[in-house]
């Protein structure tokens, strides 16, 4: 088990006052608040932070923490010394109001053993399951048709004894046809076990659609680069065009410039409405690799009168 | 419980799915007086006239988990959240078009 510096973790001195250690938790909840925050491994840290100030913030568990010394450092083999609390007592029980399963097995070791027996030992009470969150990562193509994806969850739990253990379990989920990045899939009763005649809680899917080579996807919009060639462009053309659903033709209209935007209605990701794919036009120039190429790049310099640049007045 | 053989559909929480005010406060594990809360202050908004008749679409329900976890984590009141919760969306927005943006520039 590693030691944790709950002092490094929330950036204060070992002399911090409580007013300190509260200011600097804020601070730092507001920055990693899973909700807010996009940065890496924000959740992470946010829980750290969360579990550091459990313990700082209440003077009997600071003085405990102290206790142990200031010799260990954050991330070294830990062991709690014998008895290492006698002589504290905790008022609170170990937890208070946080998240069990959410802190550290070094938390758990110091201050965790309290709160299990308090727990296993009270009046049966009843308490509906928590709701887990998980993030289901799909390819377009299934946002497209529909699929059945198999997830794996690890869940924290704690064992008649009062133990933390981790059960895995495995589920499948259809992936409804249409879904959009960013939705949630509800799952009723599949979160935690409640406690005594307390119901489960529910498990939420959060739907993320990996990039795709080929496309781009906007809600249920999705966007397709589509090189073509400078004739084709100028004179107009019928060309096929891949969708996620299948090649189609597309008219590519007479004049047509980079960066011309075409909309393939309902083409895009199905639902109420159906997305639409845009076909966004790069004209793409041949290379002037062979004589012949060549010959026909001098051609055009010489009998078309053509300045690329005349908006620019040079 | 087998649940290794078998295919779970749950519901996908879109546009379309609704929730009424029982159903909202259940998943949420909340009073109805918050929820109720949560529509004064324009967090959450139902359709239909009155009560009885609200339909909360599905994206409320990540709404008022959030609006929750806002409240309890960083002690913010209603209006607070519900400004997090603005500006939160529009930085979402705006990060997918920067993305678009990014990768339509040339020379990628």
């Amino acid at each position: 088990m590693e030691y944790k510096d709950y002092y490094k973790i929330m950036g204060v001195k070992k002399e911090a006052t409580q007013d300190e250690i509260k200011r600097a938790y804020r601070k730092l909840a507001r920055k990693y608040h899973p909700d807010v925050s996009k940065e890496e491994g924000a959740e992470e840290k946010f829980k750290q932070v969360g579990e550091a100030y459990e313990v700082l913030k209440d003077p009997e568990k600071r003085a405990a923490y102290d206790q142990l010394g200031s010799n260990w450092k954050a991330g070294q083999d830990f062991k709690p010394p014998p008895d290492w609390d006698a002589g504290f007592e905790f008022s609170g029980g170990g937890f208070t109001d946080g998240d069990a399963s959410a802190y550290s097995d070094f938390f758990e070791s110091l201050f965790g053993h309290d709160f299990s027996r308090a727990r296993s030992s009270q009046r049966p009470f009843h308490a509906r399951g928590e709701d887990h969150h998980a993030k289901v990562s799909i390819d377009l193509e299934d946002a497209f048709h529909g699929a059945t994806r198999s997830i794996t969850l690890r869940t924290p739990e704690l064992d008649e004894k009062g133990r933390l253990i981790t059960r895995e379990r495995t589920l499948n989920v259809r992936i409804p046809k249409g879904v959009k990045s960013g939705q949630r899939i509800r799952l009723a009763g599949q979160g935690a076990a409640g406690s005594g005649k307390g119901g489960s809680g529910d498990l939420y899917l959060q739907i993320e659609i990996k990039p795709h080579p080929l496309y781009r996807v906007e809600g249920r919009d999705i966007y397709l680069d589509l090189p073509v060639a400078p004739w084709e462009a100028a004179l107009g053309a019928k060309v096929k065009v891949p969708t996620p659903g299948g090649v189609v033709d597309l008219k590519i209209p007479a004049g047509s410039v980079s960066g011309h935007k075409l909309r393939l209605k309902g083409r895009g990701i199905p639902g109420k409405p159906a997305g639409d794919l845009y076909v966004i036009l790069q004209i793409t120039l041949p290379p002037a690799e062979s004589d012949q190429a060549r010959a026909l790049y001098r051609k055009m310099e010489q009998e078309l009168a053509f300045n690329p640049r005349a908006k620019l007045g040079v | 419980m087998n649940i290794r053989e078998e295919i779970l559909t749950g519901l996908l929480l879109d546009e379309e799915s609704t929730l009424t005010l029982g159903e909202l406060s259940r998943a949420c594990t909340a009073h109805a007086e918050w929820i109720i809360e949560l529509v004064d202050e324009g967090i959450l908004e139902p359709t239909g006239s009155d009560i009885a008749h609200w339909r909360f679409s599905g994206a409320s329900l990540h709404r008022a988990h959030t609006t929750m976890r806002l409240q309890r984590d960083l002690g913010i009141n209603l209006a607070g959240a519900a400004l997090v919760l603005d500006l939160v969306e529009e930085i979402e927005t705006l990060r997918s078009q920067l993305q678009v943006l990014n990768r339509r520039s040339p020379g990628n």
